[in-house]
This record gives structure tokens, sequence and C-alpha cells, in this order.
């Protein structure tokens, strides 16, 4: 027997099971973020300065590609999470909202696609 | 019924935010700065992908004093992100909520923030021997 009222049912905005999963998804990719940044900091740290054949090939090398994908990765799935909840408590109106949520997911995803395509491209030397 | 005289909880503008609020907004407002930076982050991987006449000309940009500047606020507003992130991840597992707890924490994140910043910066330039 459910207590809820037919009315709230029609409507479908109860409980999709869900309801933790994107604060989860924020908290698992942040504690994800932690190594590779302190990481990929401490290697633009070391290569201050180098020129470009000693950045492309610290690039292209197999840990740092491997590393800098997951970071690009991570990075853009923890971004648009967080903007999601930034318009949810600041735009009160709903299709400005929404439109808001949807193009920052394209766009983070559009530029997550970007810089893993160059990473690659710089490790495959295409 | 009158209802428009009842006393009203205060606005968000009225109080004081202190060590608790200031943390707070500045996580968020670090977030966004590092969503829009994270641009930059692309342009510099897509310039190397691209060759060193493209690297040579974003090595121009981020080395301009405009360049310069915005990747130190970058710099800062990563380790601020980072740091209070990790507080937000302890509060998470259920540990450190005691007020003054809280307090001092806030100060770790500020001060150690503001040190990793400097200190990044002053390697950047020792290695880099600009």
């Amino acid at each position: 027997m459910s207590l809820r009222t037919p009315l709230s049912r029609a409507k479908g905005l109860g409980s999709a099971k869900d309801g933790v999963h994107h604060w989860w998804i924020e908290r698992l990719t942040a504690v994800a973020l932690v190594p590779l940044y302190i990481w990929f900091v401490w290697g633009l740290i070391s290569h201050a300065g180098a020129d470009y054949e000693t950045v492309a090939a610290w690039i292209g090398s197999p840990v740092t590609a491997v590393l800098l994908v997951l970071l690009l990765a991570v990075t853009f799935h923890h971004a648009q999470l967080g903007m999601q909840v930034v318009y949810e408590d600041y735009i009160h109106t709903e299709w400005l909202k929404l439109t808001s949520i949807v193009l920052t997911k394209f766009i983070a995803y559009v530029l997550a696609a970007a810089g893993i395509f160059a990473v690659l491209r710089v490790a495959f030397g295409g | 019924m009158q209802t428009d005289k009842r006393p009203l909880s205060p606005h968000l503008q009225i109080y004081k935010l202190g060590w608790t609020g200031i943390p707070s907004i500045l996580h968020r407002m670090t977030g966004v700065a590092l969503t829009l930076g994270s641009v930059l982050l692309v342009y510099w991987l897509a310039a190397i992908a691209s060759g060193p006449e493209a690297y040579a000309t974003a090595q121009a940009i981020f080395g301009s004093i405009i360049g310069q500047i915005i990747l130190f606020g970058f710099t800062f507003a990563l380790y601020y992100h980072l740091c209070n992130g990790i507080r937000h991840l302890i509060w998470d597992a259920g540990y450190g909520l005691k007020i003054e707890t809280v307090l001092r924490s806030a100060r770790v994140v500020a001060i150690a923030s503001v040190v990793l910043t400097v200190l990044t910066w002053l390697l950047v330039f020792i290695v880099g021997g600009a």
C-alpha cells in the first residue's frame, strides 16, 4: 500500500530511487580529482620554461596521457555537476534554469572530448 | 487578516558572513571560476597538439601580464577549491563538525591555499628561470 496521493503518483515527481546519486558522484569525482591535480600541478611546475619538444614528450608519454585523459573526463563531469547545483539554487525561471543546465552539460562534454582528443593526438603523434 | 506586518526572518544580506559563510560562498565562486578556467586547459592541450607555432602563441598569451594574472588567480582558485573540498569530504565522513573545529579548519584552508599558491609560483619562477 502506498501512502502517496494519486495526484502525487500521477505527476511522477516522487522518488525516482536515485536521490543521492548526484551528491555521491560529485563526492566520488572530488576524491579522484585530489591526487590527479596534485600530480598535474607538480608536472606543470617541473616543466616550467621547458621548450615545445619537452612539453609535448611529457604530455604524450603513456603515464601522463592516461592520467590526463582521466583528469579531463573527471574534471568536466565534476564541473557540470557543480554548475547544475549553482543554477538550481540561483535561477528561479524554470526554462532558463533548464536551458542553462543542459547547455552547460553539453559544453562540458564537448570540452572534455576536445581535451582528450588533443592529448591522444600528442600521444599518437598524429 | 493582515499578514504583511508580521516579523520576518532577516534576509541573507542582513547576516554577517563570518568564517562559516565566506568559505562556503568562496567554494562556489572558485568552483565556477575553475569551470570557466578549464577552457584554458583544453586550449593549452589543443595548442600542444597543433604544433610548435600554436604552442608559442599559447605561451605568449599565458606569459603576458593579463595571462599571468589570470593564471595566478586560477592557481589560487584551484588550491582553495582543493583544500576546502577536502574539508567538505571530511565533513561528509562525519568528522570536524564541531563549531570551533569548523572555524579552525576554515582558517587552515585559507592559509594553506595562499601559501600553496605563492609556493607554486616561486617554484615556477625558480624552475623556469624567469
